[in-house]
């Protein structure tokens, strides 16, 4: 099986995965007392936004990878995961403000954690830029390289400089050092959630690698 | 470490001479950076708000406009001739050459806000006089950190298509934390606020000068290397 047909696999089997949240956030889960059924987005919204972290996270390790090793697939990597970060990033940007309009009655507020997010958005949009105008294919995973590298670490500053603002973005309720604060149904769809916008992480870079290897072979 | 920095002060001499000579660029950003300030006078509703609510805003928005356009010509200038080959070939150290044009663009940098923060205090009628002395290091500490990494970046961008757009493009999220945090110590320092109160800040921005200052010097070989 070439590598392109098991990533349309993986991704067959991520969309049903996908199918099976929204049954569980609908019909399986409470709803939640002050915050109505506005919540219910929670499900998608909270493992999109891990997935935009992941591609982040990959895209400056391959970025390091790359420049120890100049090998040029953690190059190709990094791109796709960069591309399948933006469209998680999109999700995560568009199904925010749909549950902060009913919930805290506004759009867009400059919290912590949206602020982040947009930046994170806005750096990926950057790579994409930055690797679109450099013609040259080494100079290019160099660049881009460096750029990744460079964001990654921007992101703990932007955080902790957001963080001292005062926040009204909802506090962690799963990773935290006491118990997750959450019922138990609500918890394993939130899980659920996160296996699989991981799975649909893998299986979108996947597909995306594998086109841009035929590229590589036939450019 | 001393060969390091001798080599450094030859690479900034160089570009300071070649700035000085020509004044074009230096007197440029000066009247840029007067004209925001201007613009930022009509941009504002006079008797709806305070300048002094402003004041921290305009200042630092001015300020990273006019290093961001300096920045572009760090490296532009190097590629008439080729010069950036010669500067590559010459027997120094790359980490050397960045430290260099990093403190070129710092002097430049920092001139243009020596213009810039009486025109602003004139301008605006904002008393600066009686806090100079830590309006002075918080602006220092910050331009380190955004000229460390524009510096690097406008290296990146140099042989890319639309540089001068770029530049921005990649570099303003990367202004984000030392133009939050200046502008907070600042406000604070005009309304004259015990610095204690931002103390979180104030380390913030210091460490983004160390982690972006060392980042950058480590990853420019690799980024100019042919």
């Amino acid at each position: 099986m070439t590598l392109r047909s098991k990533g349309r696999w993986i991704n067959w089997f991520g969309l049903l995965l996908l199918a099976g949240v929204y049954v569980r956030a609908i019909a399986f889960t409470p709803v939640e007392a002050s915050q109505g059924g506005a919540q219910k987005i929670f499900y998608l919204h909270v493992p999109a936004a891990w997935s935009t972290m992941l591609a982040m996270g990959l895209v400056g390790l391959a970025s390091i990878l790359y420049l120890l090793m100049k090998d040029e697939r953690f190059d190709r990597f990094a791109a796709c995961s960069a591309e399948v970060g933006t469209a998680f990033a999109c999700v995560m940007l568009t199904t925010g403000p749909l549950w902060a309009r009913p919930v805290w009655g506004t759009w867009w507020t400059w919290d912590a954690r949206l602020t982040l997010t947009l930046f994170l958005f806005f750096l990926f949009v950057g790579y994409q830029l930055l690797r679109g105008a450099v013609a040259e294919p080494g100079a290019r995973a160099r660049y881009s390289a460096v750029l990744g590298i460079f964001g990654l670490l921007l992101l703990p500053f932007i955080h902790l400089s957001v963080y001292l603002f005062r926040t009204l973005h909802p506090q962690p309720i799963v990773l935290k050092p006491s118990a997750p604060s959450l019922p138990g149904a609500m918890l394993v769809t939130l899980l659920y959630g996160f296996a699989t916008f991981t799975v649909l992480y893998v299986g979108f870079v996947v597909q995306r690698y594998a086109i841009a290897t035929e590229d590589a072979h036939v450019g | 470490m001393g060969e390091l920095l001798r080599d450094a002060w030859v690479v900034a001499r160089k570009d300071l001479a070649l700035e000085l000579r020509t004044r074009v660029g230096l007197i440029s950003a000066v009247v840029f950076t007067a004209l925001v300030l201007t613009v930022f006078n009509f941009g504002r509703d006079p008797t709806a708000v305070g300048v002094l609510d402003l004041a921290p805003s305009i200042l630092w928005v001015t300020f990273t406009f006019a290093g961001m356009l300096s920045l572009n010509r760090a490296f532009q200038l190097e590629l008439e001739n080729q010069a950036l080959e010669g500067l590559l070939i010459s027997p120094i150290d790359r980490r050397s050459l960045y430290l260099g044009k990093l403190a070129a663009n710092l002097v430049f940098v920092g001139l243009v806000e020596a213009v810039g923060l009486p025109l602003f205090a004139l301008f605006f009628n904002v008393p600066v006089w009686d806090i100079l002395a830590p309006l002075a290091a918080v602006i220092a500490v910050a331009t380190i950190g955004f000229v460390a990494v524009g510096t690097l970046f406008s290296a990146l961008v140099i042989r890319v298509r639309f540089a001068e757009l770029m530049l921005p493009v990649l570099l303003l999220p990367f202004l984000i934390p030392p133009l939050v945090g200046a502008v907070q110590v600042t406000s604070r320092l005009f309304s004259h606020r015990p610095l204690s109160e931002v103390e979180g800040w104030l380390k913030l921005l210091l460490a983004y000068d160390l982690v972006f200052v060392s980042l950058a010097s480590l990853l420019f070989p690799t980024t100019v290397d042919e």
